[in-house]
Order: structure tokens, then C-alpha cells, then sequence
């Protein structure tokens, strides 16, 4: 029983303190305070986070299971980041202390972990979202289809603003005169326009329901109602 | 009689050329003089908000012709005073450093003759002891130079002519102020002159009212959104008939497990990449139980790769407590949910590349997503997963809705764990958000017609009530 | 199996093929030869050019940089061509920004393109560095009356009156012009509500994509040009790479007496045909020339544009190719789902 009231009561009085503390403002800086309490607990949990991967990894090394290269890679460039990182290899010292080793940021210009960071990690990220483009593609060639009334609206607008970013779409309609009464109708400003106005009101209606949604599901969380998060239903 | 007449032609002289200096000097204050400076500087407190603001006004000098704007400055606090003096004596410090160590390296180089590399470390050890000296007496640093009234101040803003008054905010709420105003108007050359400070105003502390006054209409919202949810739950569990529309993507739920149980292939479950402080990702976990219930029950593999520790710490107690409510405790492996790497794209990469291996027949991605989400559904589309999706992130709909078979858009999201549940109370709470999303939108139709007419007509009335709601009731 | 058959089941790989050769031959073209595709300037871009050029040689421009690395690869292009033009044309340059590590972006403008390409201008009387002010709109709102308030000395540390050009430079008015390049808060609202507004002065913005719709209002009374996102700094920026050829060519002509007329039509039949110019190099009339005068001229009539004045066009011509194919692709998928439809068929 205390396993499941003792979290439910935790996340009520927790819950409704904070709710409290946004109108009596001797109570917001303890309520900063929660937000460094999280901190601190999710840098606890990264202990057990990180004894989790080693173990699923070494496992499947131990194993021989199908890729377990992989495995010996993840632990390899996870083993020399910490250490190049804890031990501060390559790093000089600070230039106000250039008697103490250790003094130096680590990632100031010119360090190991700064090189691991700018050549390894930034230019794979970097490939991996640029992986977006080839995705969209196949996504659209796939899956765009002017099924319906809605369809076919949607895929109107989705040319208009592709065009829209474009010299194409410029050239297509640079014969409309721009102080006209149908300057309006140019690509570029039909773009524009859309994403003024329609693209706006729709992301806005979306935004209303979610923010009634958030505060409908808080609410059962704070009273109760809702401990399917503690696992198992109610 | 010569020696007289010359003394008294140099006296008369001198005499000549000292009027003459004390009328160029009058022309000269008469052509230079400042703008006169605005009297009556007073500063107030605001009353009934959450700290940190303060009402300065005061009074336009009589001759305010030509002034362009007014400067308001404010007082120090001893923390800024501190903080100052130390950035001044770090600042004296490196300088005194930097300056010892030139002086040392060029006497070493120079004198004794020794190369530049050489002499570099005793030159470094020389500075850093006349620094050390000099911190250790403070009348050898700088003194700080102080404004009008021996008061160091700091510029807030500067007004225009027209304004009398200014409220001063992000103070802190602890600390005494005064504040002083300055004219400012352009002198004969054009170039801006200010006026001589003004007297200072009565010393003010903006401190937080026990309660935050500007905050009650967001109260007043809040109990009505609560209190209608409220309501439909009591009405819920006395017993009122509730109809909730289909949702096709938690109704394919059952679906996708079962197709993963026959196919013997494993199930794909993504809880965002956000941690538990976003309720998204509680949201996510909470459907998660459900699924894993199902899963437990059907006896397939549902595989949970997080993107931090602290929602696989959560994500474990839940199927844990799902597999055990199934009846499967026997089957649950924590070793299946697992911790990958905070970083976006890794673990995006990760799951790209679990997806492509292992080949899963369910995919569902719940949670708070950013760009990674069409890479995942574009994926577990190449593979001929099902795939679901649920997310509140308004710009990654469009690419789950595109690349996956079902999505929860927003707030079919939230109430997913109620729907599953099929309980009366918490379907009663689906039926209370929608009446406040009715409530939210008779009042935008009001507010937006009132704005138009206020447009429209140009009638102040209006137009100050609408900007009452948009500040007062809206602003927070 | 149908042609309609083989597109409905085609391999994804394909289009990505199709995806990567649409970015990477575009990117490879320019590249190589330097040309990019052709960029129609919109009114706005061309409205923003013409501000500045129809103000008088030596007019000050206040430049207000107010991004940060986040946004350069938007921003980054248009701030190039603002110099270049401000530079070529002969404006004074003033800087300075509202946010904290827009100082970099200051010194990387004045690094790329003063000292690469303008190496005469001189510090303290043709450009100068105000460097960062905290404050936000305050700022703005203080130096619209009082200018050496906020800024007592430059970027250097050096007294704003040891510098020839900040001789009176009183407020906002004592500037001929306003630019801003802006990736957020604070940014071109800010300028334009305290000082284009109340000072009536001209006000030009580059702004990032999600930005430009809300700035729209404000053109043209109060924001006279506006570059919007990556586009908009292509367009400006052949706009001003054009007109820094001729201008160039004109100026070295009129060096050698050419009169004003003659110059424009010779100018505009060097860039027609380059052995015009090889003609024309062999009369008397170009005897008056240095050697470094005519590698000038020569580089201006067809030398290669600097590869910085060309980052925005360049990103332009994948994004045409890109966009064209994604609409092919759309329209096969549809055609392929109606033809399959049509037989009876389920996709």
C-alpha cells in the first residue's frame, strides 16, 4: 500500500504547492527549488542509466550476439570521451595558473575533448539531420495523396509555399503587376499570406487544445484519478 | 606721472580684459546652459504584484520646451556594489599583472639577455606576485568614481517628453532603491546635453504583496477549466452516460500487438526524447503501461529504448507493475527497457539503426519529438512496421501524420490513458476538456468581435476594454 | 511489370538518389563554375539596395547586428552584402548590437569583407566597431536622444571622441539610415517601434524565416526593405554582386577619363562581351591606366564573384532543384495512386 500512497501523496502535495506558489510569490523561490531537486535526481538517475547501457552492451559482446561490434564500438568511444573529458588529456592550463596541470577548461580551443566534439560529434549530427531531406522526399512521394476535397487543398497549399521559396515560383507569376489589386495572387506574397494566416490559426487551434489537454490530464494526475504512470493501471 | 598713467592704463586695461572674460564667460554659461532638470522625483512601490516593480514619477521642469526624452536611473544594490568593486579590482589586478610581466620580460630579454621563451615562466612568476602584493592592499587599487549625490547609478531607460511617469521592473524584491531623472535636449551644437540630476527620490523597496493580485484572473480560469473537469467527473461517476468519438490510433492498439505476437517480431516503444519533467513523456509512460498489459497478455516483446535515465527508471516500475497486473511477472526483462544517450541524434541513429536490424512489427512513438520524428517513421515505414504515433509537439504532426498509419494529434494524446482506461471518472475528465475548449472558444468569438468592432468603430470604450482583457486578464 | 507498376514499387533508394543528386549537382555546378542560378530579385530585396544607394557618398549608416552563430547560416549572407555595398558605395559604417555574442558577428563582417576586400577603409574614420550593449529596447530608446550615453567608447575601449567619425553623432537622427539584421528578441521590432517610428528614419531588415511574416506590416512605412530568410539574402545579394561589377568598371573608366555616359554604355558592353574590354585596353584612351587598374577592371568584367558573396545564391540553387523534385514526386505519387485506383487496385 505505501509503495502506491506514497508517491500518489508526494506528487498531490508537490503538485499543488507549486500551483500555489505561482500566486504567493514568497513561495516561488521554493519552487525554483523543486526545479534544482529535479536536477539533481535526473543526474542521480544517470548512474543507473549508464550502468544499464554498459551492462546491455557487454552482455551482448559476451554473447556474441548479432552486432556486437556495435556493442564494442558504443563502449569503446564511450570509454575514451570519459576519460579524455575526467582526466582533461590535452588540456592546457588556465593562463592565470599556468603552475596547476589541471586548471584548464576542458573544452576551451584546442583540447581533445573540443576536437572529439567539433570532428566527431557535430559533423555526425549534422549527417544525421540532413537524413531529413532524403526522408521527406520518400515521405512525399509516398504518402501525399489527393485522396479527398481536404487532400487536394493540402496539396495545393504544400505547392504554393514549396514554390513560393523559389525563384520558380517568382517567375511564374512576375507577370501579375505588384501594386495591382491581384498582387495578392503572386506566389511569393500567396505563400507568405498562408503562412501568415492559415498555417498561424491552425497551429494556434491545435495549441488551445493541447494546453486544455495538459491541464485536464495534470489535473488527474495531482488528484489520483490517473496512476497508470506508476504502471499497472488503477 | 608716466609710471602713474602706465599703472593706471594696465589697471585699466586688465580691468577691460577681465570684464571682457567675465562677459564672455557669461555669453558662454548663457550658450552652454543645460536643460533645466524634472522636480518632484518620487518612487512607489506596485502594489499587489509578485515583486520586483516600482512606479517612478515626476514633474516636467516649467521650461520643458526643447527637452527630448528623460533618463531614469536607479540606485545600486550592495550586491551590484559588490560585484562592481570585484570587477574593478580583477580588472586593476590583470592590468597591474600584464603591466609587471611586460616590465619583467623586457628587463630579462633586454638586460640579462635571455631568449623570450626562457624568460617567460619567471617573468609569469614575477607578475603574479605584484598582483598578489597589490591585492593585498586595497588603498593601492582604484578608487570608484561616484555619480550625483555619491551614489553610484545605473541607467533604467530613457522616456519620452510626454511622459511623466515610469515603471521600473526586474528589481529585486529585497533591496532599497532611489531613483534619479534627468532632462535631456540638444545644446547649441546639436550635440545632447543633460540636465543636472535630479534630487533624489524617497528610497523604495518593491517587494511582493502576500499575494499576486495581477495573477487572480489566471486563478479565476484555472477553477473554471478545473472545476468543469471536476464536474463532469462526479457527473461521470454517479452514473451520466458518456459517449467518447473512436480514436482509430489507440483502437489500433490491440491491433498492432497482436500482429507483432503473430508475426513473432518484436515491438518498437519510443517515449520521446524529452525527460519526465515535460508531460508529454509522463503521458507517454502512462500509455505505455497500457500497452505493456496488453503486450504481457498476448506475450510479445516490447523493446524501450529511452533517451534518459530517469524515464527508463520510470518506464521499468511501469511494465513491471503492467507485467505482474497480466499475471506475467515471469516475463517481464528489465534488460529490454535500457538507457541510450541523451544526445538527439544518437539516439535517433540508434533507433534507426535497432529498427532496420531487428526489423519490429509495431512501432509507436509517444512523446515529446523534435526533428528526429520523421527520420524514426520514415524508418519503421521501410521496414512495414505499424506504426503509431502520439505527440504534442505541434510541428512534428505533420510528418507523423504523413509517415505513420495512426496519430494522436495534441490532445488525443493526453486523453489516450482515459480512453484505454474506459473508467467513467476519467472518461468524465474528456468530457470536462471539451466543454473548456468550449468555454476557451466562446470567448475568443467575443474577445475578436469585440476587437473588430473596436477596429472598426474606433470607439475608445472598446478599444480600452479590449486592451484591459489583452493586459490584465491575458498578460498574467 | 508497368511502368505505373515499377513507380509503385519503387525502391525508396531511388528517390533518394534522385534527392541526393537534385542537392549535391547544383552545390558541385556552382562550385565549379561559379555561376549560380539566376536570382529575380523581389521588390523588397530591390527596395532594400535602393535605400542605400540613393543616399550621398559618406552617409552614416548605423549597422545593427543582432544575431548569433545559431542564425548565421541564414543571416550571415545578407550581413556580407550589407557591407559590401555600404563599403563600395563609401557610406560610414557605424556597428553595433543588442545581443551578447553579436560582437562576434561584427568581427567576422568587418574580417570577411573590409579587410578582405577593402583593405583602405580605414578604423575610426570610414568604420567603426560600438561593440555590445545590455539593455535591449532600452538601449535603442536611450541612444535615440543620447547617443554617447550608451556608448562612451567603441568596441576597442577607445573614447568615442578620439574618433574622428563619431564627430556629431548626437542620437538616432544624426544617422542617415538603419540597418538591422535581426534573429530575434531583441531585434527589428524593437528598431522599429523606437527608433525608425518616432525618428522617422529609413530602416532596413534581414530577418530569418519565421520572423519576416511579422515584419510584413511595417513594410514600407516603416521598414523601407526587407530580407527575409535565405531567399531574401540571395536576392539582395545578387542585387548588389551585380552592382558592384558595374560600379567597379565605372569607376576605373571614369578614372581614365571616361565621362559618365560613355561609362555606363562601355561598362554595360564589357559584361555583354569581355572582348570589348580586350579592345578597348589596346586604344590610347586606356593608356592612363596602371597594370593593377586594368587586372581590376579585367576581374570585374569576368573574374569569378568571392565565394562569400555568394553563400546565399549558392544555397538557392539546391533549394530550387530540391523543391521542383519534391513536387515531381508528388504529382508521380498521385498519378501512380489514380492509374492503380483506376484499375481497381489498392495502394
Amino acid at each position: 500500500m505505501l509503495k502506491r500512497n506514497v508517491p500518489l501523496l508526494i506528487t498531490a502535495l508537490v503538485g499543488v504547492f507549486l500551483i500555489v506558489a505561482n500566486f504567493f510569490p514568497s513561495l516561488s523561490a521554493m519552487s525554483e527549488d523543486f526545479t534544482v531537486f529535479f536536477g539533481i535526481i535526473a543526474a542521480m538517475a544517470f548512474v543507473l542509466g549508464g550502468g544499464s547501457l554498459l551492462k546491455v552492451h557487454l552482455k551482448k559482446i559476451s554473447d556474441r550476439n548479432a552486432g556486437w561490434a556495435f556493442s564494442l564500438i558504443v563502449l569503446g568511444t564511450f570509454a575514451i570521451t570519459l576519460a579524455v573529458g575526467l582526466l582533461k588529456i590535452g588540456v592546457p592550463p588556465n593562463p592565470t595558473f599556468p603552475d596547476k596541470p589541471w586548471s584548464g577548461s576542458v573544452n576551451a580551443d584546442g583540447t581533445a575533448f573540443e576536437w572529439i566534439y567539433e570532428y566527431a560529434l557535430k559533423p555526425l549530427s549534422a549527417t544525421m539531420f540532413a537524413m531529413l531531406a532524403f526522408y521527406i522526399a520518400s515521405a512525399a512521394f509516398r504518402a501525399f495523396r489527393a485522396k479527398n476535397i481536404e487532400a487536394i487543398l493540402l496539396l495545393g497549399t504544400a505547392f504554393i509555399i514549396l514554390l513560393g521559396r523559389t525563384f520558380a515560383g517568382y517567375y511564374l507569376t512576375s507577370w501579375i503587376p505588384i501594386d495591382g489589386p491581384f498582387s495578392g495572387l503572386r506566389i511569393e506574397e500567396l505563400s507568405v499570406y498562408i503562412m501568415q494566416v492559415f498555417n498561424t490559426a491552425g497551429s494556434r487551434a491545435i495549441i488551445i487544445g493541447i494546453a486544455l489537454g495538459i491541464a485536464s490530464t495534470s489535473l488527474k494526475i495531482l488528484m489520483g484519478l490517473d496512476r497508470s504512470y506508476l504502471g499497472g493501471g488503477n | 606721472m608716466n609710471g602713474l598713467q602706465a599703472n593706471l592704463r594696465s589697471t585699466v586695461s586688465t580691468s577691460r580684459a577681465v570684464i571682457a572674460l567675465v562677459s564672455i564667460g557669461i555669453a558662454a554659461s548663457v550658450a552652454t546652459a543645460a536643460p533645466p532638470a524634472p522636480t518632484d522625483v518620487e518612487a512607489q512601490d506596485v502594489a499587489g504584484d509578485g515583486g520586483g516593480s516600482a512606479l517612478v514619477r515626476w514633474t516636467a521642469p516649467a521650461e520643458a520646451e526643447g527637452i527630448t526624452g528623460y533618463q531614469v536611473w536607479r540606485s545600486e544594490t550592495a550586491k551590484e556594489t559588490g560585484d562592481r568593486d570585484a570587477t574593478e579590482r580583477a580588472d586593476a589586478l590583470a592590468a597591474a599583472e600584464t603591466e609587471a610581466f611586460e616590465n619583467e620580460q623586457r628587463r630579462l630579454v633586454d638586460v640579462e639577455g635571455l631568449s623570450p621563451e626562457a624568460a617567460a615562466p619567471r617573468s609569469r612568476a614575477v607578475a603574479r606576485q605584484a598582483a598578489i602584493s597589490l591585492a593585498r592592499d586595497p588603498a593601492a587599487l582604484t578608487v570608484t568614481e561616484t555619480g550625483p549625490h555619491d551614489t553610484h547609478w545605473i541607467l533604467v531607460d530613457t522616456v519620452s517628453p510626454a511622459e511623466g511617469s515610469l515603471e521600473v521592473s526586474k528589481l529585486d524584491p529585497d533591496s532599497s532603491y532611489t531613483f534619479i531623472v534627468y532632462s535631456v535636449a540638444p545644446g547649441p551644437d546639436g550635440r545632447p546635453e543633460r540636465s543636472e540630476a535630479s534630487a533624489p527620490s524617497g528610497p523604495v523597496i518593491p517587494a511582493a504583496a502576500v499575494l499576486n493580485l495581477f495573477r487572480l484572473p489566471l486563478l479565476i480560469i484555472l477553477l473554471a477549466l478545473c472545476g468543469v473537469v471536476l464536474l463532469f467527473i462526479l457527473l461521470a461517476r454517479r452514473g451520466m452516460p458518456l459517449k467518447i468519438r473512436t480514436i482509430a490510433g489507440l483502437a489500433a492498439v490491440d491491433e498492432a500487438v497482436g500482429r507483432a505476437t503473430e508475426m513473432g517480431r518484436p515491438m518498437l516503444y519510443i517515449n520521446g526524447i524529452q525527460d519526465m519533467d515535460d508531460l508529454q513523456t509522463v503521458a507517454g509512460v502512462t500509455v505505455l503501461g497500457r500497452v505493456a498489459k496488453t503486450a504481457a497478455e498476448y506475450d510479445a516483446r516490447i523493446e524501450v529504448p529511452t533517451s534518459r535515465s530517469l524515464v527508463m527508471s520510470a518506464a521499468r516500475e511501469t511494465v513491471q507493475a503492467s507485467y505482474l497486473t497480466a499475471g506475467r511477472s515471469d516475463s517481464y526483462n528489465p534488460d529490454l527497457i535500457y538507457y541510450v544517450t541523451d544526445e538527439q541524434f544518437g539516439f535517433t541513429a540508434y533507433v534507426s539503426g535497432l529498427i532496420v536490424r531487428d526489423r519490429p512489427a509495431a512501432c509507436f512513438y509517444m512523446g515529446a519529438f523534435f526533428a528526429e520524428s520523421l527520420i524514426l517513421a520514415e524508418t519503421g515505414n521501410s521496414v512495414g512496421a505499424i506504426q503509431i504515433a502520439g505527440t504534442a509537439m505541434p510541428s512534428q504532426l505533420p510528418f507523423f501524420v504523413a509517415a505513420c498509419d495512426y496519430t494522436l494529434i495534441g490532445e488525443e494524446f493526453f486523453a489516450a490513458s482515459a480512453y484505454l482506461s474506459g473508467q467513467p471518472d476519467q472518461l468524465g475528465s474528456l468530457k470536462g476538456q471539451d466543454l473548456g475548449k468550449i468555454l476557451v472558444g466562446v470567448a475568443l468569438i467575443v474577445l475578436v468581435t469585440l476587437a473588430t468592432i473596436a477596429a472598426i468603430t474606433g470607439s475608445t470604450e472598446i478599444e480600452s476594454m479590449v486592451s484591459f482583457i489583452k493586459t490584465v486578464i491575458l498578460g498574467g | 511489370m508497368s511502368m505505373v507498376d515499377r513507380l509503385a514499387n519503387i525502391d525508396r533508394r531511388w528517390i533518394f538518389l534522385m534527392m541526393g543528386l537534385a542537392v549535391a549537382v547544383p552545390i558541385i555546378y556552382i562550385g565549379i563554375t561559379g555561376k549560380t542560378l539566376p536570382e529575380q530579385p523581389t521588390p523588397l530585396a530591390q527596395a532594400a539596395f535602393d535605400e542605400i544607394d540613393k543616399l550621398p557618398v559618406g552617409s552614416r549608416i548605423l549597422l545593427a547586428w543582432d544575431f548569433d552563430p545559431a542564425s548565421e547560416g541564414e543571416l550571415g549572407p545578407m550581413a556580407s552584402s550589407f557591407v559590401r555595398q555600404c563599403c563600395q558605395k563609401g557610406h560610414r559604417m557605424y556597428f553595433l548590437t543588442l545581443w551578447p555574442v553579436g560582437t562576434q558577428m561584427i568581427q567576422k563582417s568587418a574580417s570577411l569583407v573590409i579587410d578582405g576586400f577593402y583593405p583602405d577603409l580605414e578604423y575610426g574614420t570610414d568604420w567603426v566597431d560600438l561593440g555590445f550593449k545590455a539593455g535591449n529596447e532600452a538601449v535603442i530608446k536611450t541612444i535615440a536622444t543620447d547617443f554617447g550615453q550608451m556608448f562612451p567608447n567603441d568596441a576597442r575601449g577607445t573614447p568615442i571622441e578620439s574618433i574622428p567619425m563619431m564627430e556629431g553623432i548626437a542620437s538616432i537622427s544624426s544617422f542617415d539610415a538603419i540597418i538591422n539584421v535581426s534573429a530575434g528578441y531583441p531585434g527589428s521590432k524593437e528598431w522599429v517601434l523606437y527608433a525608425a517610428t518616432p525618428y522617422k528614419k529609413p530602416l532596413l531588415v534581414g530577418c530569418t524565416g519565421v520572423q519576416a511574416p511579422q515584419m510584413y506590416p511595417y513594410v514600407p512605412l516603416q521598414v523601407q526593405g526587407l530580407l527575409g530568410a535565405i531567399k531574401g539574402a540571395a536576392e539582395y545579394e545578387s542585387v548588389v554582386n551585380a552592382w558592384v561589377r558595374r560600379h567597379t568598371i565605372e569607376t576605373i573608366l571614369e578614372e581614365a577619363d571616361v565621362d559618365a555616359a560613355d561609362a555606363e554604355t562601355m561598362t554595360t558592353s564589357f559584361l555583354a562581351d569581355s572582348g570589348d574590354l580586350t579592345a578597348w585596353l589596346a586604344t590610347p584612351a586606356a593608356g592612363g591606366l596602371t597594370a593593377a587598374k586594368r587586372t581590376a577592371l579585367s576581374d570585374a568584367v569576368d573574374g569569378d564573384e568571392p565565394g562569400i558573396f555568394l553563400e546565399a545564391q549558392r544555397r538557392m540553387g539546391p533549394q530550387l532543384v530540391a523543391h521542383l523534385l519534391m513536387i515531381g514526386l508528388i504529382l508521380a505519387g498521385n498519378a501512380v495512386f489514380f492509374v492503380t485506383r483506376r484499375r481497381g487496385g489498392v495502394r
